[in-house]
């Protein structure tokens, strides 16, 4: 059944939310905290476990319906955007933007690096 | 017969929008096969054309939510919005699986966390490069080059004034919008093409729907890994725009 994958992405999504929004209370900040990357990891462990397969395939096309839909929704999320605002914003605005883009991208083969070298040393290591 | 239209339009406007963004998607795949050969990513145009469309949307209506503010296209608002991008987001993390986490765990820890610091920083600098000496102006704008939602957390907590929040949300925006337009073309060169580098750039960059549109135009695969980590980052932004960085910035000004 189709709506077995959804309901299980639903919840997943819900429960993420919440322990994100209670992880903010608790930290003191009106924020949600990790909240959609908890619920990536549930869905993650709820979608290898045993139990998941024993759902009918039709669970699987459930999920794989709104991941297909990924793509259109960042178009329309794009198209809402408030880029009048970010245009206007002037020099200063424009100049903190642009420079925190370049010097992250900068960051990420070296950060990478970091951990790809790290897991290359676990590896040897535990290797007999 | 206007009004007819409307009422329709009005009344099924997610449905339209699934028409609208249907058919953008078509002519976007088809100008990327026409007149670039494939080489930019159909899903890149239709992104630009998006944004595109967010800022006419914008300067006709005045509102803040880009082509969503005008009535008949009002659906994209709901399509587009938090609930269904973040339903969508997190559906991709299937079939993911949990060893290629565990894998990046510890640098997209760090990436998160040296992220928040470095934009910061980076926006901090401009502010003063630009003459301003007062930490609270500081902080917000560097606040704001961390995301759009980081500025006016920060600058509201340590009271900054309506122009400074303004101008913390202008920068965050202009950095969404440029990760969103920039990551297919840099891609390549910063070795963004593995799950592994996918979760240090969420971390890095840290804007949800920057990232989002970013790797869905470069490589689809690669989303829910940058995606994971930035749900994070906007998290610790807050955490510590208001507490760590403004008492950082108060010691030098």
């Amino acid at each position: 059944m189709l709506i077995y994958g959804v309901a299980l992405l639903a919840t997943c999504l819900v429960i993420g939310m919440l322990v994100g929004q209670a992880l903010g209370a608790a930290l003191g900040i009106d924020a949600n905290v990790g909240g959609v990357g908890i619920a990536m990891l549930l869905l993650v462990i709820a979608s290898n476990s045993a139990r998941f397969k024993g759902l009918s395939s039709g669970a699987a096309q459930g999920i794989q319906f709104w991941s297909a839909m990924y793509i259109p929704i960042v178009v329309a999320m794009a198209a809402q955007q408030n880029v009048a605002a970010a245009a206007s914003g002037g020099l200063l605005a424009l100049v903190a933007g642009v420079a925190a883009v370049v010097v992250s991208f900068l960051l990420v083969p070296v950060i990478s690096k970091i951990g790809r070298s790290k897991t290359e040393t676990q590896q040897s290591g535990e290797a007999p | 017969m206007i009004d007819l239209i409307e009422s329709v339009f009005i009344r099924n406007s997610l449905v339209v929008a699934f028409a609208v963004i249907g058919v953008t998607i078509w002519l976007s795949y088809l100008l990327a096969d026409k007149f670039t050969a494939g080489r930019v990513h159909g899903s890149a145009i239709a992104i630009a054309l998006g944004l595109l469309a967010a800022y006419w949307g914008g300067t006709v209506t005045g509102g803040t939510k880009g082509v969503a503010d005008i009535t008949l296209l009002g659906g994209i608002g709901l399509m587009g919005g938090g609930m269904l991008r973040d339903f969508a987001i997190v559906s991709t993390a299937f079939g993911v699986r949990l060893s290629e986490l565990k894998k990046a765990g510890l640098a997209g820890v760090v990436s998160i966390i040296a992220g928040v610091i470095v934009s910061f920083v980076v926006g901090a600098g401009v502010a003063i490069a630009f003459g301003y000496t007062d930490p609270i102006a500081i902080t917000t704008i560097g606040a704001g080059a961390v995301t759009y939602i980081v500025g006016p957390v920060t600058g509201e907590a340590i009271g900054a004034s309506g122009e400074m929040i303004t101008l913390s949300v202008a920068a965050g925006l202009v950095k969404s919008i440029l990760v969103m337009i920039g990551t297919p073309l840099v891609a390549r060169s910063i070795g963004l093409d593995n799950p592994q580098s996918a979760m240090v750039f969420g971390g890095l960059m840290g804007t949800t729907s920057g990232v989002a549109a970013g790797l869905a135009a470069t490589d689809p695969k690669l989303v829910p890994y940058g995606a994971m980590t930035a749900t994070f980052y906007t998290g610790v932004g807050c955490l510590l725009g208001p507490s760590v960085l403004f008492f950082g910035v108060s010691l030098f000004f």
